[in-house]
């Protein structure tokens, strides 16, 4: 225990606590709440019924009227705190409320009606979990169909991603030739085009070949990324050049020099890059939802607008099913987490 | 890498198969405020059992891609074959004339003759589809609030000022945040902007710059806004033209007087249940008269269709009387078939409340202004629309008055005509 | 462990195999290729997937989209558009007087103009500050380093809009910060009806969704500086405070450069988390530039391509300025250190 105790308090140099400590575990406390918390926050909110989403004060877990059934009466009742005219406190069920008056009836003794002011009763809450906001979705969202075109997304463009992206930036590392610099320049310019800002000529171009109403019309724009080119380039840029020159001594192909030597020297860049354009094109909304408008094809993020609709906003369904999208992602982040702070820490970004 | 090519384009050539249109394919973009686009479902299956050739799939999508994305694929010549759409008049040369193929024209017209101009070009006799629900702008009380407050709920003559008082005065008594709300909508808006005897349409059918009516009201409004009568969080919950309700601070009981419309009720009847009483009021009025606004989505079909005769198929059947009714009991929307609505309906809620709304919509519907039944089919309703919205709510959040809104909201409008080329 | 990880490799060995006979199979054209384009003029072929890509879906985009800002009319495709060459540009700037945009035709696209500049002075500058502490924390001895880690960096996984609907359901009037101050007895606020805190969230929760991405990146620089120069500073009797100035600071310059131009980059072009939170309000408050431009050219009624696509050129160009600017900067500063 005490072992415990001082791994927990270790800290700068070992004796005593210098104020960074106290600075450091601040940070990290305030970070943890503030990091955490609103995720908390959405996955109990997803949990809550319609009426309970709109309450204020808000609960932190969802609660719900509890309900009695009583002698005489086909439906069950709700149950209310409510105080009487001589003072008393008792638990009642609510039967009907006209106006400002409640009549009442005591769960007990139903022949008996008591009329309340609204004002001196206060419902009897339960926890409850508004699952139907989870089941309710897979019966009339084709929940298997999307994920399918959402996983069919995700992974053949980080594929293509990898696979472009890493020849680029071969190209672009270990090549002297005329135009280097200027290709280079230009992909970093694609970091200063934002999609939303393109979306019509765009559009014009997807739609001229064919690929609209297509998976392919999304997963295309988006593979040449210029950050993995500039990543993989920087990382292979530590690569020594004695090695490629080594093998070609030996009569390597250049393709063999790419996908033998280089490829797995990068691989701690890779898994980075995969890891990143997994989570980009899983999360990828705006585009998507331009590009698809037929049902067979939506990926879970298109799917999960259907509850938007004109006049109103289906919130329940689109928190749960929110909560449902963000599933896959932690799990990679969770089993990946190690490869993304060695390969960042690795790509030369130094 | 060519190899990889090859088989990513067999991969490509596998997913496109299980997708490309069949011969009988009819595509239906709808989008859902609540269960119609569960009702709906129902009711195309029974229609595919009774028509094994023709294949309905109906796409379910948001609200943003029917007002966003379709416009694109529209013109591109794409799109789906039949579409759930609001903006009906400013895409009306998009829609197919469904009358050389519907089964019977006459029953058209007759049923749903009165809103055909609200969905085709101008000075056409077009049949290019039918309105899925009428909706109608209307007010809310929450009576609970109004009786614990001892104050009378004003009655069926009453204008905005008597609302605004009275409400206020529930406000203060029952210590709730908002005393009214409007939608931030410039077609909400616009209920009340002709009851004080605005006219949008100017000699030559082109937008006229906003006259005494508009400007009395909206600088009202404006007031409103700035000593707390009206709520201020919806109006300035977004900048542009972006729709946004005050439904969930009604539903809350936060707020005594809430002006919005019939497609409230089914959504109130589920997420009030008993909470509290509420009642709808029909339009208050103003000076001129108690107008609201009439509205609603329209089931269209689209020229571009490979498969016409389907398509008046599948609109027949939906246009059909009892499917009409059905669909409108049950999704409790207000139907625009003329016969339906003569022989009355019985919507599908033991909620006494509901049902009591939805007549007093229905007897509202009797109100309404000559104006207001002819905005909806007025090619510029959305251009003037927007650029309300988008100036008032900059007047209600300070950053300008409301006189520079006005001159705005002019010049805004007069642009969008410019860049139009009409 | 490391028996674990031999047999993950054998694992991932088969796996591997048809990957691997698929390449030795592209081997042998590609030999010829090489025969024929000797070995610089592979470089050509290894660019050419990226490149051919790249440039129909970047590219191509970018330059119809300057052909569009010199055409007017409502119409969507190019060829129904009318030729008006700079007009979209004069209106743009058909301004009384620049700093105050009231006086100009397009009001909203000066406005969106302004507030994005504060939005990225103040971000870009707040982003650095928090991203440099935090790696500075992470860097130090800590226990359960790797868990630390992971809190910062877990909201990189959520999408923006996630990320705009949480803070949302925070930050609304009926939200949980506002039930947190009136538990404690204090009013609440209706945060995204004041101006200033509207803006100041939106400032604060594009630094909690992206904080983590730049923390790491700052990290591995820390993390790449040899020990041993502070225990040398040390032994000198250096002041930690010293150490920092001229040790830690002038070694992470580059992935500090990096991080500033990235940041940057992403500030100018704040839409998605601020469209779901405020949605540009309350007013115009929050209203970015890339709102503007999607709303002119995209989400209105009737859209304007060609306003929308003339105010996005604009703001590409301001962009590689800035960066241009930053990667000059860097240069000399680094060219100063090699004195």
């Amino acid at each position: 225990m005490s072992r415990i105790v001082r791994f927990l308090t270790r800290r700068r140099g070992g004796k005593g606590w210098h104020w960074t400590d106290i600075v450091t575990w601040t940070w990290l406390v305030g970070g943890l709440l503030i990091m955490f918390g609103p995720a908390v926050w959405l996955v109990g909110s997803s949990f809550k019924s319609p009426a309970a989403l709109a309450e204020f004060p808000p609960t932190i877990l969802p609660y719900v009227t509890q309900k009695v059934t009583v002698e005489g009466y086909d439906k069950p009742l709700d149950l209310y705190e409510a105080t009487l005219e001589d003072g008393s406190t008792v638990v009642l069920a609510e039967v009907r409320r006209i106006g400002v008056m409640s009549q009442m009836v005591d769960p007990a003794k139903p022949g008996e009606i008591i009329k309340v002011n609204i004002a001196k009763r206060t419902p009897v809450r339960e926890m409850s979990f508004a699952t139907e906001n989870y089941t309710e979705p897979f019966t009339h969202f084709d929940f298997v169909r999307y994920l399918w075109n959402s996983v069919f997304v995700t992974v053949t463009a980080t594929l293509i991603t990898l696979v472009v992206n890493s020849m680029a930036a071969f190209a672009l590392s270990k090549y002297e030739f005329r135009g280097r610099t200027v290709a280079m320049l230009l992909i970093l310019a694609t970091l200063m085009v934002p999609l939303s800002v393109i979306m019509v000529p765009l559009y014009s171009i997807v739609s001229a070949l064919g690929l609209f109403n297509s998976l392919w019309g999304v997963i295309l724009p988006t593979v040449a990324t210029p950050t993995g080119v500039f990543i993989l380039r920087q990382y292979m840029l530590t690569i020594p050049d004695e090695l490629v020159d080594a093998a070609r001594m030996d009569k390597a192909s250049e393709w063999q020099i790419y996908w033998r030597i280089i490829l797995p020297l990068t691989a701690p860049a890779l898994a980075v890059l995969a890891i990143f354009s997994v989570v980009w094109r899983w999360n990828d909304f705006l585009w998507p939802l331009i590009v698809l408008s037929r049902k067979e094809l939506y990926t879970l993020q298109v799917g999960l607008s259907i509850y938007s609709g004109e006049l109103n906003v289906q919130w329940h369904f689109i928190l749960a099913m929110t909560v449902v999208t963000m599933i896959p992602v932690v799990l990679v982040f969770i089993f990946l987490q190690r490869f993304i702070t060695t390969g960042i820490a690795g790509t030369g970004l130094k | 890498m060519t190899k990889t090519k090859s088989i990513l384009a067999a991969l490509a050539v596998g997913l496109l198969a299980s997708t490309s249109a069949l011969a009988g394919d009819v595509r239906i973009m709808w989008y859902s405020d609540g269960v119609e686009g569960e009702v709906l479902k129902e009711l195309l299956d029974r229609f595919m059992k009774e028509n094994p050739g023709i294949n309905v799939i109906l796409d379910n999508v948001s609200y943003s891609v029917v007002r966003e994305q379709l416009p694109v694929q529209l013109e591109a010549g794409a799109g789906p074959d039949i579409a759930r759409v609001t903006n009906l008049k400013a895409q009306s040369q998009h829609w197919l004339d469904l009358r050389p193929l519907v089964g019977d024209a006459a029953y058209w017209d007759e049923n749903f003759g009165a809103q055909a101009d609200w969905m085709r070009p101008d000075g056409s006799n077009q049949i290019s589809g039918f309105m899925t629900q009428i909706t109608l702008s209307g007010g809310f009380a929450n009576k609970t609030l109004f009786d614990q407050a001892g104050v009378a709920i004003p009655g069926k003559d009453a204008t905005w000022d008597d609302w605004a008082k009275a409400a206020s005065e529930v406000a203060q008594n029952q210590q709730v945040p908002f005393a009214m709300a409007l939608d931030r909508s410039g077609h909400r808006l616009t209920g009340p902007v002709l009851s004080y005897g605005a006219n949008y349409i100017g000699a030559d059918g082109k937008p006229a710059p906003l006259d005494q009516g508009s400007k009395d009201f909206l600088t009202k409004f404006i007031g409103w806004i700035e000593d707390g009568t009206m709520s201020k969080d919806v109006w300035v919950s977004a900048a542009g033209s972006t729709y946004r309700a005050a439904a969930d601070d009604f539903i809350n009981g936060q707020l005594v007087y809430y002006y919005s419309g019939s497609w409230q009720v089914p959504n109130f009847s589920t997420k009030i249940g008993s909470n509290f009483d509420w009642v709808a009021t029909g339009s208050p009025c103003g000076p001129v008269n108690c107008t609201g606004m009439p509205g609603g989505a329209g089931l269209v079909a689209i020229k571009y269709t490979k498969n016409p005769t389907e398509v008046a198929k599948v609109m027949d059947y939906l246009a059909r009387e009892d499917i009409v009714k059905e669909f409108s009991e049950r999704t409790l929307f207000l139907p625009a078939h003329k016969g339906l609505l003569a022989k009355g309906l019985d919507f599908k809620t033991d909620d006494a409340q509901a049902k009591e709304a939805l007549n007093v919509f229905v007897s509202a519907t009797g109100s309404l202004s000559e104006l207001a039944q002819k905005l909806p089919g007025w090619f510029w309703s959305d251009t003037f629309y927007g650029a309300m919205v988008t100036r008032v709510s900059q007047a209600a959040a300070g950053e300008m008055t409301a006189d520079e809104a006005f001159t705005r909201i002019d010049a805004d409008i007069a642009a969008k005509v410019k860049d139009s080329g009409l | 462990m490391r028996m674990d990880e031999s047999g993950r490799s054998g694992l991932s060995q088969i796996a591997m195999m048809p990957i691997h006979f698929l390449m030795g199979v592209l081997d042998a054209p590609l030999r010829w290729l090489q025969r024929a384009t000797g070995i610089n003029g592979m470089a050509a072929f290894f660019l050419l997937p990226n490149m051919m890509i790249f440039g129909v879906f970047v590219l191509l985009p970018f330059f119809i989209n300057f052909a569009y800002s010199m055409t007017g009319g409502t119409a969507l495709f190019l060829p129904d558009r009318s030729f008006v060459g700079a007009d979209q540009y004069a209106r743009l700037f058909d301004c009384g007087s620049y700093i105050d945009p009231g006086s100009c035709a397009e009001d909203t696209f000066w406005t969106a103009v302004r507030n994005t500049g504060w939005f990225v002075v103040l971000q870009v500058t707040l982003m650095i500050l928090v991203s440099l502490v935090t790696a500075l924390i992470l860097n130090r001895e800590l226990m359960a380093r790797s868990f630390w880690r992971a809190v910062f960096f877990f909201p990189v996984l959520l999408s923006p809009v996630v990320v705009g609907l949480i803070w949302k359901w925070i930050l609304q009037r009926q939200g949980l910060l506002n039930f947190g101050l009136y538990s404690l007895g204090f009013d609440p606020h209706v945060w995204l009806n004041d101006r200033n805190w509207s803006f100041a969230a939106t400032i604060g929760v594009s630094i909690w969704a992206h904080m983590g991405f730049y923390t790491l990146i700052l990290l591995a620089g820390l993390q790449a500086i040899p020990k041993d120069l502070y225990e040398a500073a040390e032994m000198d009797g250096t002041r930690p405070a010293r150490a920092f100035w001229r040790i830690t600071l002038p070694l992470l310059m580059p992935n500090l450069l990096v991080v500033v131009v990235l940041v940057l980059i992403r500030a100018v072009q704040i839409f998605d988390e601020v469209y779901v939170l405020t949605g540009g309000g309350p007013g115009t408050s929050t209203l970015y530039l890339t709102q503007y431009i999607y709303e002119t050219g995209f989400a209105a009624q009737l859209r304007n391509p060609g306003l929308a696509a003339a105010a996005s050129i604009l703001m590409g160009a301001v962009l590689v300025v800035l960066t241009l600017l930053q990667l000059g900067l860097g240069r000399s500063e680094k060219k100063g250190g090699r004195k």
